[in-house]
């Protein structure tokens, strides 16, 4: 435990084909916006986060847990780092209904308490009405919906979102703003969302990393980053 | 019964019971091999493959005969199990199953690597990332998608494994009420003056179960079809 660690520390390193990704931040911010065009590195620190990829080096601290630490050889296996993931295509599972779907991580982490009420995070994701559907059935928008139901049971420590607004019309995406506002707001789970959308960053981020190949170009709010 | 003598019906279920042992013991092994090979990068990799498909392409005859060197009374691995817990292979029932096991088991391991192979590795990410680990993913993500395959590859085994025999003839020979099954039993008749008429019968026989089996697989195979397309 480390006290004057922020919620989240990021610092990785990793070089391949070519590509060189060294990017390193700290963020306390209730959503932090990884931004930046497609191909610079936004997705893989995303994967580094959720241990889905190992760091060449690097360390990654998510609310005083060290997860990663290539210098110490810590490695925090994926099922084991209580993080949320909502992936950009949602990849519900296509076997189970929307409910078996969203109580998939509620049961793996049933001895860590159930933070956050299933019928609360039911109701204020509108997703009441689909609970006895296959995943094939639903919506974009529902899909979206439905995942990020599934991440927030699962008693994240954090949120990963990436892209969860790519690929929806507008209606969708105004609608789906909406909720991760409410989920910042309402659940207390500091949320990782990555895009390439400035007008999603202004909307929704707190604090900003923006990154170009692999390298953070700058961090602060979204008025320092972009200005007013 | 249906017109078939005591020992043809001895025949038909020894077939059917051989078959079937052969089938279920190889699919375990045919699960972990068909895991490895779909999900895990290693040298050699190309050569276990190889070793495994080996059956497929082999002369049956061969097959049997290193079946022979191997699980035999005098075999490494079957003298050794002879001494320590006085099981044998050799000119049994067992001998005949695992003879039709080892000849179905590429077929069984091909269909279900396919189908391991046709699941979105990203599912089985998301798995882990909700808590899940490797056996669990396995068995709540990547078992129920492969299942399908799974299905049509035991079918395909088994049909093979009925239909064996070079393999099991030079193993454990064609002893009737141990180690006859159908075609054997078909080939022993053929040999013989008016055993014409029980070859075409047992061959009939043979017919019905390999068709029976190909009309299942064909089922099953159009609900998997049904089942991709609404998971799309």
């Amino acid at each position: 435990m480390t006290g004057e660690e922020a919620a989240l520390s990021v610092s990785v390193f990793q070089r391949r084909n070519g590509f060189t990704l060294d990017v390193a931040f700290e963020s306390d911010s209730p959503l932090t916006a990884l931004f930046g065009p497609s191909g610079s590195g936004k997705t893989s620190v995303l994967n580094m986060i959720a241990g889905v990829s190992r760091p060449e080096r690097g360390r990654i601290v998510v609310a005083g847990h060290v997860l990663t630490d290539t210098a110490k050889r810590i490695f925090v296996p994926p099922h084991r780092r209580r993080i949320g993931f909502v992936f950009q295509d949602a990849q519900l599972f296509p076997h189970l209904t929307v409910e078996q779907n969203i109580k998939f991580g509620r049961w793996f982490r049933r001895a860590e308490g159930h933070a956050l009420p299933l019928d609360v995070i039911i109701e204020v994701l509108g997703i009441g009405h689909l609970l006895k559907r296959r995943p094939a059935t639903l919506s974009g928008g529902e899909k979206h919906r439905v995942a990020l139901a599934r991440a927030l049971l699962s008693s994240p420590r954090i949120l990963l979102m990436d892209e969860p607004l790519a690929g929806l019309d507008d209606a969708r995406r105004m609608e789906i703003m909406n909720l991760i506002e409410r989920v910042r707001d309402e659940f207390a789970v500091p949320i990782v969302f990555v895009t390439h959308n400035l007008e999603e960053v202004r909307r929704l981020a707190s604090r900003v990393i923006r990154i170009v190949d692999g390298h953070v170009v700058a961090t602060g709010s979204p008025s320092d980053v972009f200005g007013t | 019964m249906l017109g078939f003598s005591p020992e043809e019906w001895t025949t038909i279920l020894l077939s059917l019971r051989v078959a079937t042992v052969g089938t279920l013991v190889g699919l375990p092994i045919a699960l972990f091999a068909a895991y490895v090979l779909a999900r895990w990068r290693f040298p050699g990799k190309v050569i276990l493959d190889g070793i495994l498909h080996l059956p497929l392409v082999l002369p049956p005859v061969v097959t049997g005969y290193f079946l022979l060197l191997t699980f035999g009374r005098q075999g490494v691995i079957g003298k050794a199990l002879y001494e320590t817990l006085g099981f044998t292979f050799s000119f049994r029932w067992t001998g005949a199953a695992l003879a039709c096991g080892v000849m179905g088991f590429p077929l069984m391991l091909r269909a279900i690597r396919l189908s391991f192979e046709a699941i979105d590795r990203r599912l089985e990410t998301a798995s882990s990332t909700l808590g899940a680990n490797a056996w669990w993913t396995f068995l709540l993500v990547t078992m129920p998608l492969a299942l399908p395959g799974v299905l049509v590859g035991l079918i395909l085994c088994f049909a093979k494994a009925l239909g064996e025999f070079g393999a099991t003839i030079t193993f454990v020979s064609n002893i009737p009420g141990e180690t006859q099954t159908i075609p054997s039993a078909i080939y022993t008749y053929t040999q013989v003056p008016g055993g014409e008429f029980q070859a075409f019968r047992l061959a009939c026989v043979s017919i019905v179960i390999a068709m029976v089996a190909l009309i299942l697989s064909e089922v099953l195979n159009r609900r998997i079809q049904k089942r991709i397309a609404v998971f799309e």
